[in-house]
């Protein structure tokens, strides 16, 4: 099998090639090691996914995956490979123990092709929030490819690795694989142990597949889901994720959710999206309409209670145990206010004074108290609406990948990226995107959602969407 | 606020700072338009009831691994400027 054969196999087709010894394991590690260190040499003219790369292709073995490559986010911690979740303040920081859900990848044979560029502490929608550099998107080089999980999607769209793990916290997932043209999917909270993912917002944060097709990522997330004695908030998922082989969606019942489909949405990507929802109407679903009263909400939420959990998190980088030291502080205080201000880019801090102002003594239940009554109300929405309709759609993101710079001058604007994705973060419920099309000649993605726990549903409604969209992603292989 | 936060901000950061701050607490104060009185708060989705393992002891890592990252460590220890310079 020549290289370009094997690079273009999906995550299941080359463990499919693998078993029946039509490509042997080595053969496809190496084809993708090749692909990963052309970009990372390439420097400002390649597209930045990686943050590091394997030194060398691994030993064959038996589990079912073996073989197969996978590029990680760098926030998850691996052993003694640099996890440096895209700060300064943890520059060639290398853990003393690996993530649960990556052990468990690798278990099933998985091995590590390589950790992704990311915004750092996955804060940013745009990966131009990172101390390794911006990645960009491989459909326009001149834009961005989302965040916080953009060097993960990117590497994927551009078939730099067959598949990738990233984070979700308000969209990091989603976003970025709707901006890139690939399927992302932000699992049910707490299906996925957090053991080992260098947290954000812990109440909201899930690990998730970015992945070429639909089948891919039902066959990674099947590897992940499971109760963790390391993570307390995690659950036992009940039954396994299979195989999705629907076709058809008769007798599926879509919401089309008001709030989220028309109101800020780019005219291009509303047409993509009207045209996925004709190719589900003719498969067979039966369309209605949804409200989500307080979905627009969402986001006012989100940016309280997610900077309030990230102040607290990030408060453990102080310059003691790991990761970067301000030198010749006078005293403790200092040491530690300037290894803060020299190590954390300007969206990080931004975000500690946000969450710290909200959960400060005057301001709490003004600010942090009100967003978690909204998020009350949001998972009431969703509670109401999936009592009439088995799935809600909404586009993905509002537009498609931006320019490079267009938005790093305006907070709000790039916050605004993560509109139609925050409501289900705050719900826990999953959520998947797959692309429906194109617009100026940009992917679009269209989102699925379901109730919590729903994912072998939502894979399969997903799968047989897919196969009727035909998106075509070969525009972005590099 | 910075203060509080442990982030030194020099003087020309401050005023970005406080604007772009400023327009993020406008978009959230948003939310104070709703009623929601009788609405209890989520902080979480997952029902935490305290989980616990059973209290048997494990090893935890050796004294070197937990030291080997640490930017000054003495003897057996992490190293820190006096709180009190």
């Amino acid at each position: 099998m020549s290289a370009t054969e094997i690079l273009e196999l999906s995550a299941t087709a080359a463990t499919a090639a693998v078993a029946s010894g039509a490509l042997s394991q080595g053969e496809l590690f190496g084809a993708y090691l090749a692909r990963a260190e052309g970009d990372r040499a390439a420097g400002g003219e390649g597209l930045n996914c990686f943050t590091w790369v394997a030194e060398h292709v691994p030993g064959d073995g038996s589990a079912p995956l073996h073989g197969l490559p996978i590029a990680v986010k760098d926030l998850f911690c691996t052993e003694g490979i640099p996890s440096q979740a895209g700060s300064r303040i943890l520059e060639d920081y290398r853990p003393p123990y690996t993530a649960t859900v990556v052990s468990a990848l690798q278990s099933a044979g998985v091995s590590l092709l390589a950790k992704t560029n990311q915004d750092e502490f996955a804060m940013g929608s745009s990966n131009e929030n990172s101390a390794f550099g911006a990645v960009r998107n491989p459909w326009d080089r001149g834009r961005v490819p989302g965040g916080s999980s953009g060097g993960s999607a990117a590497a994927v769209a551009a078939g730099l690795a067959p598949w990738a793990l990233g984070t979700d916290t308000g969209g990091s997932i989603r976003q970025p694989a709707a901006l890139c043209g690939i399927v992302g999917l932000k699992p049910t909270y707490g299906a996925v142990s957090r053991y080992g993912m260098i947290a954000f917002a812990s109440s909201l944060d899930q690990a998730g597949p970015l992945t070429r097709d639909v089948a891919d990522a039902a066959l990674m997330l099947r590897h992940m889901v499971g109760q963790d004695e390391c993570d307390a908030t995690s659950l036992a998922f009940p039954g396994e994720i299979e195989p999705p082989t629907a076709e058809r969606l008769d007798g599926i019942r879509i919401g089309v959710a008001e709030e989220l489909a028309s109101e800020g949405i780019q005219a291009g990507v509303v047409e993509a999206f009207e045209g996925a929802l004709t190719r589900a109407e003719e498969l067979g679903a039966q369309l209605q309409p949804v409200s989500l009263p307080h979905a627009p909400h969402a986001l006012s939420a989100y940016y309280v209670l997610a900077p309030a959990e990230c102040s607290s998190n990030l408060a453990r980088f102080d310059g003691v145990r790991y990761g970067s030291r301000a030198a010749d502080a006078r005293d403790l205080l200092e040491m530690y206010t300037r290894t803060r201000h020299d190590g954390f880019g300007a969206e990080v801090k931004r975000r500690i004074m946000l969450g710290t102002y909200a959960l400060s003594a005057g301001y709490y239940e003004a600010f942090y108290g009100r967003a978690q009554r909204v998020r009350t109300k949001i998972s009431e929405d969703f509670a109401t609406a999936f009592a009439s309709v088995d799935f809600i759609v909404t586009p993905t993101s509002p537009t498609v990948a931006f320019k490079l710079g267009e938005r790093t001058g305006d907070p709000l604007s790039m916050y605004m990226s993560d509109y139609c994705t925050v409501p289900m973060s705050l719900a826990g419920i999953p959520a998947i995107s797959i692309p429906c099309g194109l617009s100026e000649g940009l992917p679009v993605g269209l989102q699925i959602t379901g109730p919590a726990f729903s994912e072998n549903r939502l894979l399969d409604v997903a799968h047989a969407l897919e196969r009727a969209l035909e998106f075509d992603s070969q525009r972005a292989r590099v | 606020m910075a203060r509080l936060a442990r982030l030194a901000l020099e003087e020309d950061e401050l005023e970005p700072m406080a604007r772009e701050l400023s327009a993020v607490l406008d978009h959230v104060a948003k939310i104070g338009e709703l009623d929601l009185a009788d609405v209890p708060p989520t902080s979480h989705v997952v029902e935490l009831t305290g989980r616990l393992r059973p209290d048997e002891p494990w090893p935890s890592f050796p004294r070197e691994v937990a030291l080997a990252q640490a930017p000054a460590v003495s003897e057996d220890g992490f190293l820190v400027p006096s709180p009190q310079a």
